[in-house]
């Protein structure tokens, strides 16, 4: 396991260069499993939302369980996160909103059979049909945005 | 056993593996940086470098756009490994017209930010962090997704894969 770094005092620009490394890192760690496990195929999820194929079920259970290790042991092992000063956390809300965005998700998502993720991850396996993918999450995001007062 | 075959005909090894690979990376950036690694806010906080409204000015967009964009970074890098180390650079393809991918993008980015987030936000992130309205939203984009595309499917039959 990790241990908790003692060296307070390192210099900040050091450390903001090992976040930069291992946020690159994370996120490669996660674009080849995408790949690996072929999520960037839309193919592939159309297939599990019509009941052909399970598998998408044992990539989110993989990946939920390790993350649920990782959420809940850390903060109570460590101080501190290795290179930064505190554990953030993302709480979530049950409300309208949520409610009104996730179903609207699901439609998109059953529609095109591509999600954030997979829609970035693909561009790096040369799946280029995935930037229209891409092009229309970005917009949804923008539209989503400009339709707000703040 | 026939039955479980049945389940997952291109067999199960690779899905759990690559699960496996994407908490990984969820954990370490947790563990190294302390950030919760979601995906779908990038959309969100990309627009705050060339959009001044308030909206996209929030600090949670603009505090974050850095390394969000070096997470997406990341994931594009991951997945060519993987397409030039194990799938030998062989041409991708989604098989699906432009419209299908725009529109349903549209509504996967739309509905990603006024829910607060996606399959990984609020699936591997929420439900990690074990909140409840996370899995309310996955159970809820989870029933409207399987509604959708087997509705499509049977408006607009293609050949399945």
């Amino acid at each position: 396991m990790t241990s908790p770094t003692s060296t307070l005092a390192a210099p900040p620009a050091a450390h903001a260069l090992a976040r930069a490394g291992v946020t690159l890192l994370a996120g490669a760690l996660f674009g080849f499993g995408l790949s690996l496990s072929t999520m960037i195929q839309p193919q592939v999820v159309l297939g599990f939302l019509r009941f052909s194929d399970w598998g998408l079920m044992l990539v989110m259970g993989g990946a939920v369980l390790v993350t649920l290790l990782a959420y809940q042991l850390a903060p109570r092992l460590m101080k501190r996160p290795v290179f930064d000063a505190h554990f953030h956390a993302h709480a979530s809300a049950w409300n309208r909103e949520t409610a009104w965005g996730a179903a609207l998700f699901g439609v998109g998502w059953g529609l095109c059979g591509v999600c954030p993720g997979p829609a970035i991850a693909g561009l790096g396996a040369g799946n280029l049909d995935l930037l229209w993918a891409l092009a229309g999450i970005a917009a949804g995001a923008l539209a989503q945005g400009w339709s707000r007062q703040h | 056993m026939t039955s479980f075959q049945s389940l997952f005909p291109f067999g199960w090894q690779h899905y759990l593996l690559g699960g496996v690979l994407i908490g990984t990376g969820v954990a370490l950036l947790f563990i190294c940086t302390g950030r919760v690694g979601g995906m779908s806010s990038v959309f969100s906080s990309t627009w705050s470098y060339v959009l001044q409204r308030p909206f996209f000015q929030q600090p949670r967009f603009v505090g974050t756009r850095g390394w969000r964009l070096v997470y997406a970074a990341g994931l594009v890098l991951g997945a060519a490994v993987w397409w030039l180390g194990l799938a030998g650079g062989a041409p991708q393809s989604t098989g699906l017209p432009a419209w299908q991918l725009l529109l349903g993008g549209f509504l996967v980015g739309y509905g990603a930010r006024l829910g607060n987030g996606c399959t990984s936000g609020h699936g591997i992130c929420g439900l990690g962090s074990l909140q409840w309205p996370s899995l309310m939203a996955v159970l809820t984009f989870m029933a409207t997704a399987f509604l959708t595309a087997n509705l499509f499917a049977w408006a607009l039959p293609t050949p399945q894969p």
